[in-house]
Parts: structure tokens; sequence; C-alpha cells
């Protein structure tokens, strides 16, 4: 027994010590130049198993280690440089004697499913989720040992899910696995789902029949289900294009659908509140830093001021002078909306303005066979957001009491004490305000650039005209309708011809049913 | 960047021998009056955000050679005009800097709609035009050097790297909707057809202009991704909807590990205005880079950044591209002694000069440079790293041969040749056995 132990121990420090001698060559290797010598170098440190390889690779994943012309190797620190053999502290060297080492995408790769291997022991949970994604990603067979400890080991549901699943990818391309083990981890994977297990069972090659015949299953199951999600995926592409026209076209529902002015500058309204979106950030990064996460939801308030106020002063000064004269109007505003965007591009220039994406409002999420990207998610909510508020505002405060009289019988209303030229102006300045909320929203997903606007003020109209001139709901209706079309559209003929298919269908839809989807009916109509 | 097309190429044809209508550039008699070299970028409208760079690297080139005594004696003197990204006002424009301003040469244009607009003024008032930049081939005119890229030392070259370096075996082309890009796609389809491309491992996908909602898209180039195969994407996405790519490839996690990403018109002034972070990986291919490690380019990095008094001001291939255009013409004019339009045109053939990667960039008898061809991965410093550089310098190939129509045609503009559309097959020279077919 003793003897055995004995053997045991002997044999492991046998193995630490092999696996030490390469992992220093390794390091070593790391230090030669070339692309390809960096990969190999990577892939047998993290086969090593050597402790001090992850902070190595670590540092080459973060751009922090340091190659001197003698070929030794340091880890940029905050304390300053570190020999990476040793971990011992080097502060002989200066930053202008050493070379940062360079990756490339092969090596970056490598760098990942390293990693992946080094951490499926790490504490926290759901840095071992991440490591066994990386391994299920990599499918390296030299990893099925790592597995194999880290199974044994753990408790926690999820990651031995996880794991399970990365042994299942990795077994695959084992040369040795057995056909029922092949047959578990294709039934696995069948069961895993997605586009990533899809991949791997359709790279497979070389395997037994009766394999590659339950992947062949597999594959054609994972492709109806996903063929389900993409159905459902679309609608969701529909719904987020549809809440970005929804939000740029509320406002011109107000301005032209209530009050009937053809506002050829709303697009500019919009514009502003991109442009005020990056002045706020601006200003929150230089004074309040604490708040940059959040500096997007000040912005939009400030947005809905700024193109509001303009709005009224528009209405004030301009609009106001040609009510009931629709060509002048347009002609108007469009002379307007040139001024104001020659104005932006004078004030900020004609590049565009980089505006960030706060760190919770990026990456995606899962539902199901479902992805969820955070920022258009969010872009759905805000556009329901302000739709109820903008409803609420119509429905229950005094202001859209007084501005649905005003709409419905001028003349009336009038004779009833409302300032009629008041409630105009605070109309008009209610629908800019809620262009530059748009442009809040735009501000995320398009380049606020001075021709921002432009691109939105034709579907705007397109929407507001599609779904029924003085009606919210048909502004919702016609924003989603829209947005699906096109999104069904765009991969089967194309962006460029999904959008003139959209384009014919509203002309033939117009000269059935001229007033839209859902057109004011009564006296309120002929107003 | 570049516009319109293929088809074009039958403008201006004209007698075979070409020879000179009286030649308008080279009337300044008095010997001490100063040299005039025409500017023609664009300083405002949708195309300044690249072209005024251009034109300020062209006012710092003529203020070094003046300060180097000038040329043949004289003074040279920049006549800068702003066609205002308005295709008809380019030629309106280049024949004013002919005819009025006598320009003995013009450095110009960005978009190949614009080159296409100008090509027959200066084939009628016979001056000469150099333009910088990368475009699709299918040209050859005795009046215009082009010393940007040819298809051949650009594209092609990349989709090498990725098939070789990079294993990949499946292709989407990606581009915006107009000439440059679809005759672009046009040839690199041909070429990997040939290569042994499956026609179902090639995706071809046209966008707008400015277009914005990429969720359909890049689900499109991810689904396609996921068939076992190495994907990846060569965009020749042109202008600012390259933002909104980027960002929904990062919002939909595809990493250039997963499917790189190869752009032919994203540089380092486009990056400039993006958060590269998530970047990091995707690839550039161009002949020049800022990060070339050279002794020349630190020299001309520190030159412009102390001419335009900003040291965060970045440079990129087209400057390098207008760098070795002009030190070209001031060789060709110093060999001729003189600024007579035929004589430098003749001159100019065979003409080598330093380029800024170390080499020498020469111009061959198709009116075109040999280039290194670079490929470059996005750094998260918003500059290219050198991940691959041709070995030796890439001869333009201007007519492309991977295209049925074009593929026997050859430009030499040597004499007794002289033709830019000579085919090899029947001995004829283009289609009516023009100046420029």
């Amino acid at each position: 027994m003793r003897r055995l132990a004995c053997l045991l121990i002997a044999a492991c420090l046998a193995l630490g010590l092999a696996g030490a001698a390469r992992a220093d060559d390794a390091v070593a290797a790391l230090a030669a130049p070339g692309f390809e010598r960096t990969r190999t170098a990577v892939v047998a440190l993290g086969r090593s198993g050597d402790p001090r390889a992850l902070p190595v690779i670590v540092a080459l994943h973060d751009g922090a280690l340091y190659v001197r012309t003698d070929h030794a190797l340091f880890i940029r620190a905050p304390a300053g440089f570190v020999d990476a053999a040793t971990g011992v502290p080097a502060p002989e060297v200066a930053p202008n004697t050493v070379k940062k080492v360079r990756v490339n995408n092969a090596v970056r790769e490598a760098i990942n499913d390293a990693l992946g291997a080094l951490r499926l022991f790490a504490s926290d949970p759901s840095a071992r989720i991440a490591a066994a994604q990386a391994v299920f990603h990599a499918h390296d067979p030299h990893a099925l040992a790592a597995l194999d400890q880290a199974l044994a080991k753990e408790s926690h549901p999820e990651v031995r899910e996880a794991m399970v699943q990365a042994r299942a990818a990795a077994l695959l391309f084992a040369p040795d696995a057995s056909t029922p083990d092949r047959l578990a981890a294709v039934a696995t994977l069948r069961a895993r789902g997605g586009m990533d297990a899809r991949s791997l069972l359709d790279q497979m090659t070389g395997q037994p029949p009766a394999v590659a015949a339950a992947a062949a299953s597999a594959v054609t199951s994972i492709d109806r289900t996903l063929q389900l999600w993409n159905l459902v995926q679309g609608v969701y592409y529909g719904i987020s294009l549809g809440s970005i026209l929804l939000l740029a076209a509320a406002g011109l529902a107000i301005t032209f659908g209530v009050m009937g002015v053809i506002n050829m500058a709303h697009g500019e309204m919009v514009m502003l509140g991109a442009y005020t979106t990056f002045v706020v950030q601006g200003l929150v990064l230089a004074f309040v830093p604490a708040l940059s996460a959040v500096s997007v939801l000040i912005a939009i308030p400030a947005a809905f001021a700024v193109s509001g106020v303009l709005g009224i002063v528009i209405e004030r000064t301009l609009i106001r002078w040609l009510y009931g004269r629709p060509l002048e109007t347009l002609l108007a505003t469009w002379g307007l909306s040139l001024i104001l965007q020659q104005a932006v591009r004078t004030v900020f220039g004609a590049s565009n303005r980089a505006v960030s994406t706060p760190p919770w409002m990026s990456g995606e999420g899962h539902l199901g066979g479902l992805t969820l990207t955070y920022n258009r998610l969010a872009i759905i909510v805000f556009a329901f957001l302000v739709l109820a508020g903008l409803m609420a505002v119509l429905r229950f405060t005094s202001l859209g009491l007084r501005m649905r009289a005003v709409t419905q019988n001028r003349l009336m209303a009038s004779a009833m004490g409302i300032r009629t030229p008041r409630i105009d102006a605070l109309t008009f300045g209610l629908g800019s305000g809620v262009a530059g909320m748009a442009g809040v929203a735009l501000s995320q997903i398009d380049n606020v650039s001075p021709n921002l606007g432009q691109g939105y003020i034709i579907d705007c109209f397109m929407v507001v005209v599609f779904g029924g001139v003085g009606n919210l709901w048909g502004t919702v209706v016609g924003a989603l309708t829209l947005g699906i079309a096109n999104k069904f559209l765009e991969p089967v003929a194309g962006a460029v011809l999904g959008k003139i298919v959209v384009l014919v269908m509203i002309i033939l839809f117009i000269q059935r049913k001229p007033r839209g989807l859902f057109p004011l009916k009564g006296r309120a109509a002929e107003a | 960047m570049l516009g319109v097309g293929l088809a074009a190429v039958a403008a201006g044809l004209r007698g075979a021998s070409g020879t000179a209508v009286a030649a308008p550039a080279a009337a300044a008699p008095d010997a001490s009056a100063s040299i005039k070299v025409g500017v023609l970028h664009s300083l405002s409208g949708t195309m300044a955000i690249s072209e005024t760079t251009l034109k300020d690297v062209m006012l710092m080139l003529i203020a070094d050679q003046n300060a180097k005594g000038g040329l043949l004696g004289r003074k040279l003197e920049p006549v800068v005009v702003d066609p205002a990204s308005n295709w008809p006002l380019f030629a309106e424009k280049a024949r004013q800097l002919l005819s009025v301003d006598k320009a003995a040469a013009v450095f110009g244009c960005w978009t190949s709609v614009s080159r296409k607009s100008v090509l027959p003024v200066f084939e009628e008032l016979n001056g000469i035009l150099f333009y910088p930049v990368q475009y699709e081939g299918q040209e050859c005119s005795r009046n215009v050097f082009y010393t940007g890229a040819a298809p051949n030392q650009q594209a092609i070259p990349a989709v090498d790297y990725l098939m070789g370096e990079g294993k990949v075996q499946r292709w989407v082309l990606a581009g915006t909707d107009y000439v440059y890009p679809r005759t672009t796609n046009q040839i690199l389809e041909a070429y990997l057809k040939l290569k042994g491309v499956a026609p179902a491992d090639i995706l071809i996908n046209y966008t707008p202009f400015g277009f914005s909602d990429w969720q359909t898209i890049v689900a499109q180039i991810k689904a396609f991704g996921s068939a076992g195969k190495k994907t990846a994407v060569v965009s020749t996405i042109n202008g600012d909807a390259n933002v909104p790519f980027y960002k929904e490839l990062g919002n939909q996690g595809i990493k250039a590990t997963d499917i790189p990403v190869v752009a032919f018109s994203v540089g380092e002034e486009e990056l400039a205005g993006m958060d590269t972070k998530p970047l990091v990986g995707h690839l550039a291919a161009w002949n020049y880079f800022e990060s070339v490690d050279t002794p020349e380019n630190t020299a001309f990095i520190d030159g412009w950044h102390k001419f335009i008094k900003n040291a965060k001001r970045t440079t990129n291939d087209p400057m390098e591209a207008h760098y070795i255009g002009f030190n070209m013409w001031v060789k060709a004019v110093e060999k001729a002694g003189t600024i007579a339009p035929d004589a430098v045109i003749d001159a100019m053939i065979g003409v080598s000069v330093p380029n800024l990667s170390a080499g020498y960039a020469a111009m061959m008898p198709n009116h075109h440079l040999t280039k290194p061809v670079l490929i470059g991965e996005i750094g998260d410093d918003g500059q290219f790293d050198i991940v691959s550089q041709t070995p030796g310098l890439v001869v333009a190939q201007e007519w492309s041969p991977y295209v049925a129509e074009t593929k026997d045609l050859i430009g030499d503009w040597r004499k007794p040749l002289s033709c830019g559309a000579f085919n090899v097959k029947t001995s004829t020279c283009g289609a009516g056995g023009g100046k420029h077919a």
C-alpha cells in the first residue's frame, strides 16, 4: 500500500515536473517572433496545466505581455513589470526597452480556448460556465481529462450541464472514443440545440455510420427548431424596427395627424435630440463621471426640452402665419430643415459624433432560441413608454383636453374660452419634444450626423399616412406593420428591393383606402 | 468611395494615335512664373470628410517642395477649387483648372463617379490627373495616373490571406449598393469560383447608402456562418453605414475569431469616430497603414502633424497615394525638363520613388503603381496591427482577368503601342482604338 502511494507520488511529481518543463518551454516559445509560434505556444501552455500558465495567458489576452530583446517575458502590472516565468517583480525593466507581444485572430482563438480549459476550476460559477462554453467552442479532445476532473467535483446544476455539453463536443472529436459514447454525445448536442451545436454536428467527418446517421438526424431536428425560432426572431426584429418608426413618427402623428401641419423639419427635431444626447454625454463625463452610465436617461428630458422649446419657437415665428396653406408650410419647413442641418454642421462639424452605448444597453440576452439585443429591447420598451405617456397626456390632462377640443372644432373651442394660439404652440412643442426623445433612442443605433433626420422623415410620413391621420393607435399599428413587413422581406428580397416592395404595397393600399388603416370618422374627419 | 462604372468605359474614344490637342497647360512661356498645381477635392458636401484631408496633404507636399527650391527653378503654386461633392461640378472645375489656371497637373477626385465625370475633360484638354483612391479597375486612360490600388492590389490578396491563413471556406460579400462594390464583388465572385468555392458557399448582399438597421442581415450572416465551415465577411460597405454594422456585430456577439470581417473602405480616418474595443481583430486591406514602422513613415507623420498643427490627426492610404504621385510627378518633370503634358506623360512611365513602407513605387506602362499589399487587424487603439504583407510588390491589373469581357485586355501607354485597352487575342486597340477604353 505504502509502495503504491510512493509510486503514485513519484509519478505525480514526475508528471508535474514534466508539465512544468513543458510550460517553461512554452513560455520561452511565446517570446519568439511569428504568430504561428505564438499560437502553438499558447496551445501548449493551455494543455500544460501549469498554475503559472494562467497569469501569462491572461496577460497575453489583455495585451499586458511584453518581450525584451533577450527574449525574456514580462507582465505589465499596475505596480511595474513582473517576470512572466517566475512571477518576481522586475523593477529594472523600463517601458521603452520592451515590446508588446503581438497577437492575431488565430492566436486570440487559441487564447480563448486555453483560458476555457484553465478556468474550469474557477471559484465563480459563472466563470466556470463561460469556461465550459469556451471548451465547447474549442471542442479540443485534450480538454477531456480536465473536464472529467471538473465534472467529478462539480455540484452546480447549470455548470454541470454546460460541462456535460462541452464534454460531448470534445468527445466527438476524440479519435479513440467508442461508438456508444459518440452516440450519447450526439444525443446531448441534439438536446442542446442551437446554431453552435448544429455547426459542430455538421463538421464531423470520418464517424462510424451509426454516429453519422444520428448526427444527420440531429441536424435536421435542430434545423426544424431553428426555423421556428427564426420566425419568432423575425417578428422581434420587426417589432424593433417598428418601435423606432413609432418613436420617430409619434411626434409627427401629433403635428401632422392632429394639427394638420406638414412639418418637413420633423426629422431635424429628431436629429437635434440625438445631438443633445451627445452634448449631455460630454457634460456628464466632464462634470459627474459617476453618472456616465445613465447619461442616456438624463438626455431624455433634455432632448425633450431642447426640441420642444425649439418647436414652440418655430410655431410662433413661422408656422402660425401659414395655417391652412399646406404648400407654403411644406416649403417653409423644408427650408427650415436645411437651415437646421447646416447650423448643426457649422457648430458640431461635418463628421459624425460618437455617442457611446452604456454597458447595460450592450450585448444580448437569450430567451429560448431567441436572441434579444439589449439596446433594441431598451428602445422597444422606451417607445411604448413614450406612447403611453403621450396617450395619458392627451386623455387625462387639461392640456390634452384642450388640444383635442381645438383640433376637433377650433371655433367652438375658441368660443368656450380656450386660447387657441397658445394651445397650437404647445401642441407643436409637444410633437417636437417627442421627436427629440426619439433622437435619444436613435443616437444609440444610428450615426449622429446632421443628415440623421433625413433618413427618417419619409418613413415617418409613411407610417402616419398608412396608419390613418389623426389617430395614435393607427400610428402604432402602421409602424409595427411596416417594421415587420420590412424585416421579413429583407432576407428574401434584400434591403434595397425589400424597401421598394413595401413602398409599392403602401401606394396600392392608399389607392384603396386613402384615409389609412384607421380613418377618423364623423365630424372630426371633416374638420 | 468609388463610383460609377464599368459600362462607362466607352467615353471619349478618339483616333488611335492619341495625338495631343494644343497643349494648354504648357502655354506658360515665362520661365520665372510659378507652376500651377491643381487640387480638385470636395471641401463641402458629403465627401468633404474624406477629401479635405487630401487637400491639406497636397498643400503640405507643395510647401515642402517649394522649401526645397521649387521645380525647374520655379515656385509651385497650388490652385485649390471646391467641387462640393457635386459630380457635374467636378467636370466644370477641372475645365477651369486646365484652361483658365493652366494647371500643369491636377491631384484630385475620390469617388469613381467624380473621376468618370472629369475624364472627358482631361482627355479633351490633354491634362494630367493623379487619382489617389483604391477603385474598381476596368479603366486605363492616357491622361490619368492611378496611384490608388486596383482590385488585385487590395481585394484579391485579402481574400487569399483569409483563404490561406484564416482557412476560410464560406464567404459573405456584403456591400453598399452602387458601382464600386458591385464591380468588386463581380470580380471576387468569379475569383472565388475559380478557386473552387461552391456557389452555395457565397452569399452576396447589398444595402443602401447610410443603412442603419443591420439586425436581420447580421443574423443572416451569423446563420450562414454556422454551417460548420469557417466563414468570413468581405465588406465593401461604404461610408458611415459601417458604424451601425460593426455595432450590430458586437451586439449579436460575433467576434473576429468567429467570423472575421475584412473591409476595403475602413481606414484610420473612419475608425477615429468609432469605439474600437468590440472591433478588435477585424481586418482591413490597404497598401499603407499609419502603423507602418519605417523611418520614412515616421518622418511623414511628424511632418503631417506639424503642418496640420494637430498631433491627433491620422494618416491613411490615399494620403500616401498623393505623396507617391506628387513625388513621381516632380521626378518626371525634372526628367522631361518641361511641364508640357505629352513630355511629362511619357516621362512618368518607369519613374520610381520611395513609398512609406520602405519600398519603391514604380509607375507602370498601364499608368498604375506597383504596391505592397498589407493586411491589418484593428487594435484597441484605433490603429491597425499589420499581420500580413506581400513579400514583394504587386503590379496592378487594370483590366480584371476574372471578368469575361476584359480578360484579354491590357493597357500599355508606351510607344508604339500607346493603347489603354489592347486586346491581346485580336490585336486590336479598344472598341474604337481610343485614347481611353
